[in-house]
């Protein structure tokens, strides 16, 4: 694995991932024989950001919120009902489906349930070197190699490249998830909630590969979650999704020290930090937010 | 007085590959008015305990030695019946997924009254009247039109409020909070809390909080129990556990959190704790958390098992190596 070249994209000093008034609507239908559409739900509503090479936008966002709808459509895994996603220069929402499948070497995503994501009837050999067989990367020796590779990347013992998904814990198949998302060498991630089926001491160690792999490879993390901490310590930048829509982007630390919007506000005072003294601050904040708090009902 | 008085409760699973030591000679006291606090991983026999207390462990589960004396009364020598009077009574318990503790085919209405009529004895119409109370209690709009609505018309903060309004209809004495707001989003779930805190005081009663999440315990409980492969490892006033933890796998599990605000938000690398817990079915015979211990291996970690002993006034820690007593260097510290 080397570190990609720098794309055109970058050279021009565009960002990586660009999505502009990004759109998602799903019909809500009615009737018995005949199909009707009565009305939508917009999932994905007028939603634009940016990504830029080896850095991270984080997601962040309750259910229903429309993040992972955001994300899915991103990598084209759901056609967008309306809006631009440029990657590299390159127009995703028009492309047809053979020039879809060479862009897809470049964007990968790694996925919430390391239990329902890995196929139990697949070798990690096998599950990780997918990706090499189904873009024809090399002969069936060159792959063996390549997996044994990203096993280690990952931290994983290459012997284990016959072993089954059963045989691992929660952490460890989200490792098998990462390998996989790595095979194609990849620029950017859609990392979906990663961390939210993990228990805590196990979370902090998948976070740290996924920062340690930035930095070797220099990745772009589109990265989507619900726990606000965790999307704190993994973004340079964050965007607050609520009802489809971004109500809030800038920096971490602007968002998290300064929140203008009161979504975020109300987030924020709701979370709640380990840390007993803290407890009567906020909630004198949720008091003060009570019109936003109550609406979340 | 303490209401509940946990001790060397021992509830253990028979399987195919053995017998899994779930709870593992557990003791604790839960004082009268008190939120104590369970903090533990998956698996650490932390709910299993909350299902000890009120008989509820299901075969091939079984509590196989232990006392729990709630108001000075044994519970695991009662009968089924004489628990069926104390469950839902005294003692009431909320779970983490209120889709499967309510019922999909009956009303919530029906659900509510059913307790008070098998409870207080009430006539269908005065519990009626008591169920629409309960429900603003717990403040569902619209309460006296709601009650004939199914759980699947509810949001899953309003089942849960629903469970809570179940839960306090005979004003138990205790009640028991398993993973509460687990399956919420972080604004409902402050919703609840905030409303568990109101009715706590209101009703005046004991709660045990059962749960994952540290910000949860740090939010609510006044005592905390940290909880490790069946084990209680530490146990100390919310306090003085947040401000100087003991146990290395509570300093390990609070280094290893992400923060929101202050100076340890993003500095670099998290702490992480290499391995995972150990398997029940045959876990480590001295110290549990020895082998993913960085204090471990000093001297006899692997040999002696520690029992869990006071190092300050209302501060208990099953470990040789706590904090306050620490000299030594980690041993290879910081490896991944």
């Amino acid at each position: 694995m080397s570190e990609p070249a720098p794309s055109a994209a970058s050279r021009n000093g565009e960002p990586l991932l660009a999505v502009t008034g990004l759109k998602k609507y799903f019909p809500i239908k009615e009737g018995l024989l005949i199909d009707r559409t009565v009305d939508y739900v917009r999932a994905v509503d007028d939603v634009s950001f940016e990504v830029r090479q080896g850095e991270t936008l984080g997601l962040v966002g309750e259910s229903g919120s429309g993040k992972s709808t955001t994300g899915y459509c991103v990598l084209r895994l759901l056609k967008p009902t309306a809006g631009s996603v440029r990657f590299d220069g390159e127009e995703l929402t028009t492309m047809p489906r053979n020039a879809l499948r060479r862009m897809r070497r470049e964007m990968q995503i790694v996925f919430q349930d390391p239990y329902a994501s890995l196929n139990p009837r697949m070798t990690i050999g096998d599950i990780v070197g997918e990706p090499l067989l189904v873009h024809k990367i090399g002969d069936r020796k060159r792959r063996r190699r390549t997996v044994e590779e990203l096993l280690e990347v990952v931290g994983f013992n290459p012997d284990f490249v016959n072993r089954y998904p059963h045989e691992f814990s929660g952490g460890q198949r989200q490792r098998i998830g990462v390998a996989r998302a790595l095979a194609l060498n990849p620029r950017l991630i859609v990392c979906d909630e990663p961390v939210s089926a993990l228990d805590v001491s196990i979370q902090a160690q998948i976070l740290n590969l996924l920062k340690d792999l930035q930095k070797a490879f220099g990745l772009a993390y589109l990265f989507i979650a619900h726990d606000l901490a965790v999307v704190r310590e993994m973004s340079d930048k964050i965007a607050v999704m609520n009802h489809g829509k971004i109500v809030e982007m800038g920096s971490a630390d602007e968002v998290y020290t300064n929140p203008r919007h009161e979504y975020t506000k109300a987030l924020l005072a709701s979370v709640p930090v380990p840390d007993p003294l803290k407890m009567r601050e906020r909630k004198a904040e949720r008091r003060k937010l009570k019109h936003v708090l109550a609406e979340a009902l | 007085m303490a209401l509940l008085e946990v001790s060397d409760l021992r509830t253990y699973f028979k399987t195919r590959e053995g017998e899994v030591h779930a709870v593992d000679g557990v003791s604790f006291n839960v004082e009268e008015g008190k939120v104590l606090g369970i903090v533990g991983e998956s698996g650490c026999g932390k709910s299993v305990t909350s299902l000890s207390i009120m008989g509820l462990v299901q075969n091939p589960g079984r509590v196989v030695s232990g006392s729990v004396l709630f108001d000075g009364r044994e519970l695991t020598t009662l009968t089924d019946r004489e628990l069926e009077d104390v469950r839902g009574r005294s003692i009431a318990m909320i779970f983490q997924d209120p889709m499967t503790s309510l019922n999909p085919v009956l009303t919530i209405g029906t659900q509510i009254t059913e307790t008070l009529r098998r409870h207080m004895n009430l006539s269908s119409a005065d519990a009626k009247k008591r169920a629409i109370e309960l429900l603003e209690e717990v403040h569902i709009p619209d309460a006296a039109r709601r009650l004939s609505d199914y759980p699947h018309r509810f949001s899953g903060g309003m089942r849960q409020r629903v469970m809570i309004a179940m839960a306090i209809s005979c004003n138990p004495r205790l009640l028991i909070a398993d993973e509460p707001t687990t399956a919420l989003d972080v604004t409902v779930q402050a919703g609840v809390l905030d409303l568990l805190d109101e009715l706590r005081i209101q009703h005046n009663m004991t709660m045990m909080m059962i749960t994952h999440n540290m910000g949860v315990v740090a939010e609510v409980a006044d005592d905390i129990l940290v909880m490790y492969a069946g084990q209680v490892v530490e146990q100390a006033p919310a306090m003085d556990l947040f401000g100087r933890p003991e146990h290395p796998y509570t300093e390990a599990l609070l280094a290893s959190l992400p923060h929101l605000e202050g100076e340890n938000v993003r500095n670099g690398r998290l702490v992480s704790i290499p391995g995972r817990p150990p398997d029940l079915l045959a876990p480590p015979e001295a110290c549990r958390f020895a082998p993913r211990c960085k204090y471990a291996g000093l001297d006899d970690c692997n040999v002696v098992a520690p029992e869990l002993r006071e190092v300050r006034t209302g501060h208990w820690v099953r470990s040789a190596h706590p904090t306050s007593e620490r000299t030594a260097v980690p041993v290879g510290a910081g490896a991944p």
